[in-house]
């Protein structure tokens, strides 16, 4: 196969041997940085924050190029990824309450 | 009917189209992604939820010798299974279905050395004294949460062995497309991602907390 033949079939396709390599590197570097964080003395909820925080960031970067969401149409991730977003949102709903009942056995 | 008529009745819209451009294993494996990910997301819930409630919950459990060291090669791979099963669905695009067969192969020895390390931890924990149901430490939810949840994706990994095994066969014996090469890729990654926050949940929060 030619170099053109090779580069129009990663264009259809999505992605090239080099861009995947870069976001997997990517991704073992955020890796070793959250246990980074992990091993340094940081307030619970700031822990908390900066791990699920790089945890998204990389769940994107597969989603995006491993999983090929960004070469997919703008009509795929309308459909399926805000309406997601959307319900992992609501489930947070009940943590008020553990806090609630963490007070109340602590009283007790 | 002409042409023009039949974009008219059966537009993208109307099911006469393709409004993803993809096909219906692909957009099945996603709407089975997404379902699947509400599973996992309500389990994680449930683990904070049962955490942060508890003022008795197991605290420092994983140290970072050797647990966290442990479970960040287990992390290191399975992503670099997903780099091969990257290098499987292209191989599986340019036609090459000797190099996508190794591939796959490649990606399912990954998810058994995965699987390997996953149970000599449990059996690390159970030794200790962690069931179920009980454990030394604290609540007895942590075994509960713990166990129900790694053992979900350890299903998940074990399943999607057996799947990329079957789809290594049949594209290699011409039987599969190459979509179902990439469809299986699709569900290999759902996995990783799956892990990427199991592992800082459940493992990083109980470094110091």
């Amino acid at each position: 196969m030619s170099g053109h033949g090779e580069a129009a079939q990663a264009s259809e396709h999505g992605g090239t041997t080099k861009l995947f390599l870069i976001v997997w590197i990517s991704l073992v570097v955020i890796t070793l940085g959250e246990v980074y964080i992990a091993y340094l003395e940081f307030p619970a909820v700031t822990m908390l924050l900066m791990l699920i925080g790089l945890s998204v960031l990389k769940a994107g970067l597969i989603v995006a190029y491993f999983m090929h969401m960004r070469f997919e149409k703008l009509g795929l991730f309308l459909t399926l990824i805000p309406a997601t977003i959307f319900c992992i949102g609501m489930m947070t709903v009940i943590f008020p309450d553990s806090v609630r009942l963490l007070n109340v056995r602590l009283l007790h | 009917m002409t042409d023009s008529q039949s974009e008219v009745v059966a537009g993208a819209w109307s099911g006469g189209g393709s409004p993803y451009a993809m096909g219906s294993k692909k957009l099945g494996m996603w709407l089975f992604i997404v379902s699947d990910v509400m599973t996992f997301t309500a389990l994680l819930m449930a683990y904070s939820y049962s955490r942060l409630a508890n003022p008795d919950w197991p605290r420092h459990v994983f140290p970072i010798r050797p647990a966290i060291l442990f479970s960040t090669t287990m992390t290191v791979v399975l992503l670099a299974s997903s780099l091969t099963m990257v290098m499987a669905v292209a191989a599986a695009h340019r036609g090459a279905r000797g190099s996508a067969v190794k591939w796959l192969l490649a990606t399912m020895a990954g998810g058994l050395i995965f699987c390997g390390l996953h149970i000599s931890e449990w059996f690390h924990l159970i030794e200790e004294g962690v069931r179920l149901f009980s454990n030394p430490w604290g609540s007895p939810l942590f075994g509960a949460t713990f166990f129900g949840i790694t053992g979900l994706h350890m299903t998940h990994v074990m399943c999607g062995v057996i799947y990329l095994g079957v789809i290594a066969f049949g594209y290699g014996t011409s039987r599969f497309s190459d979509e179902d090469v990439e469809v299986s890729g699709l569900y290999w990654h759902f996995v990783d991602l799956v892990w990427m926050f199991v592992f800082p949940m459940i493992y990083l929060m109980s470094v110091k907390y």
